[in-house]
């Protein structure tokens, strides 16, 4: 029989339908596969009761002939997403013993088309990191190492457990968010497809805050075409959500196939950066001749204020975490730490309950919004935000359809090996997915091959807004030509 | 504009958070690095540009102005560190 961790979201959706193997199995298969990969730290809590009654269900609705569109699809969420009755911590040992009493409206939308719920999956603290090593839970492991060697490298992050899970079939897509890259970034470390939408096609409501006006819930999945039908479900207008696009989601998937011939793809010559390396230039030159060959145009663009992108995310980001993240204070939910008075048990309870990397971004935040400095830092970046989007809206103004762009400037990297690098060397990671965020654009990672010591290259495509269905088209054509990638299950 | 301990300690404190002795040179120190990096942006000129103040274009919904959820205070506590008759319970705020 065929290992039913190594197929897709839409294979599995044939296979359910046709009864070649029920949602029982398929969620029982992915359950044992959970079990069995616990070294890779992917899952932070595991709901198998909660997953094999789902899959019941399901059964019992394909049986009648009223399944939905992901009947019986296990999916594994991120631990930003606040799943009613099950423990939600955004990883941080604030929220240790945080029970919602309430659904995220990104998974309420997979579970009303059928999806089975698998279980929380690892991320960075408050989705704050690069790595998945800020998490209070220790870092996910990438299932990929490189040729030869058993040093355990990062799955990315912030969305670290996801792209882990799905690299190595523990679920068969997963919900993820993305602020800065934490999305595309784990998706190109591991091998896998991610899809940061646009900023308001998927609702923020119930999902952990980090920066407002940047974060956008988003899938990673081990295809181009489990991406557009997961995005269709989780997709939509939501009135509990003042920024979500009220526009009508079209059906993605649809995209998946549709000639690319004649398209037009911008290559931003503001992307060369020092310290790219060479593979990835190279790959990134594949990754235009694959497009140019399947019929697309290629023509070089330039986005000019791209080199500020980090220094403006770096101000922004933070200083909105400062202003979401002030609800910890251990009065309404989360771990309180007693101290004399209101004002001590507030600090008390913060000095415990963040880690070190989500404490320095609140301080960063909180100087820059503070009196006498808020016009030089934060309405400065805001202005230099202006310009970069404007800089996209000229690109596209003159007949661009979508930008290729490498998705990351390096490989993975061990777990730890940049433990000594400063702050901004971290940021580093971010210096090709930040901009999108910053317009609020549709940013897609597919893998585009293997690199020199045997771990994924990704490439990025980023599209105009609300057009998801180009991304879809581009990176299929990729896909294609790059065919997909499978990691060595060393662990099992 | 560099950060010395003193303002380390008044950011830290008007964030809530609590920082130790030798916890404030380590993050002078970690604060000026990226206030170092974000500097590069003193070399834009940005006196003709407005501050971006909505992602995408689109104006803020509104609507009606009444009352469209709660009536289970139980849930809203039930997550509390302390509660009382659904009351969070604190330290003593007013003398």
């Amino acid at each position: 029989m065929t290992d039913l961790t190594r197929i897709t979201v839409a294979q599995a959706r044939d296979g359910l339908k046709a009864r070649t193997f029920s949602a029982t199995e398929l969620t029982q298969a992915h359950l044992d596969a959970i079990e069995a990969a616990k070294s890779l730290n992917a899952y932070v809590l595991v709901t198998p009761e909660k997953a094999l009654e789902g899959a019941k269900a399901a059964d019992a609705r394909l049986a009648a002939g009223e399944a939905g569109p992901l009947e019986g699809i296990p999916i594994g969420v991120k631990d930003l997403f606040a799943t009613e009755g099950v423990r939600t911590t955004a990883c941080s040992r604030i929220l240790e013993n945080f029970v919602p009493s309430y659904e995220s409206t990104v998974t309420a939308n997979l579970w009303r088309d059928g999806a089975v719920h698998l279980g929380k999956l690892n991320n960075d603290e408050f989705a704050m990191g690069s790595a998945n090593e800020t998490s209070c839970f220790g870092p996910s492991v990438n299932p990929w190492r490189r040729t030869g060697s058993e040093v355990p490298l990062t799955s990315g992050g912030s969305s670290g457990g996801s792209s882990a899970a799905v690299a190595a079939g523990l679920c068969l897509g997963a919900t993820a968010t993305d602020t800065g890259g934490s999305i595309r970034q784990p998706a190109a470390f591991t091998g896998t497809v991610g899809i940061k939408p646009t900023y308001g096609r998927c609702s923020r409501w119930g999902t952990v805050a980090f920066a407002s006006s940047l974060d956008q819930a988003g899938v990673i999945t081990r295809t181009v075409r489990d991406s557009a039908i997961l995005l269709r479900s989780i997709a939509g207008f939501d009135p509990k959500d003042s920024t979500s696009a009220d526009r009508p989601v079209p059906d993605y998937e649809a995209a998946i196939g549709r000639s690319v011939k004649g398209l037009k793809i911008g290559i931003p010559k503001e992307y060369r950066v020092e310290g790219l390396s060479p593979e990835i230039d190279a790959l990134w030159q594949r990754g235009a001749d694959w497009l140019r060959d399947a019929g697309a145009e290629v023509v070089e663009v330039s986005l000019p204020h791209t080199s500020y992108a980090l220094a403006v995310y770096y101000i922004v980001a933070p200083a909105e975490a400062s202003s979401n993240l002030a609800r910890y204070d251990g009065v309404r939910y989360g771990v309180r730490v007693p101290g004399k008075d209101i004002a001590e048990l507030y600090e008390n309870t913060r000095a415990a309950g963040f880690g070190r990397e989500v404490k320095r971004r609140i301080l960063i935040g909180t100087y820059v919004l503070s009196a006498g400095y808020y016009d030089a830092y934060y309405v400065k970046a805001q202005k230099i935000r202006t310009l970069i989007r404007q800089d996209f809206e000229n690109v596209y103004a003159s007949g661009v359809d979508a930008i290729l762009t490498p998705a990351t400037p390096t490989p993975a990297f061990g777990i730890g090996e940049k433990a000594n690098a400063s702050p901004v060397e971290m940021y580093l990671n971010d210096v090709f997915t930040v901009t999108v965020n910053m317009a609020g654009l549709p940013g897609l990672a597919v893998p585009a091959g293997l690199g020199a010591e045997g771990l994924p290259l990704g490439l990025q495509l980023i599209g105009r807004p609300f057009d998801e269905e180009t991304l879809f088209a581009l990176g299929e054509a990729i896909e294609q030509a790059a065919g997909r990638l499978d990691a060595p299950r060393w662990w099992s | 504009m560099a950060v010395d301990e003193k303002t380390v300690r008044r950011i830290a404190h008007l964030a809530r958070i609590r920082v130790t002795d030798e916890e404030v040179p380590h993050l002078r120190n970690e604060l000026n690095a990226i206030l170092d990096f974000v500097a590069q942006l003193d070399e834009v000129d940005v006196s003709a540009v407005e501050p971006m103040t909505s992602v995408l274009p689109m104006e803020l919904r509104q609507r009606e102005d009444v009352v469209t959820d709660g009536g289970y205070a139980e849930r809203i506590v039930a997550n509390a560190p302390q509660s009382d008759d659904n009351y969070f319970v604190v330290p003593k705020v007013v003398e």
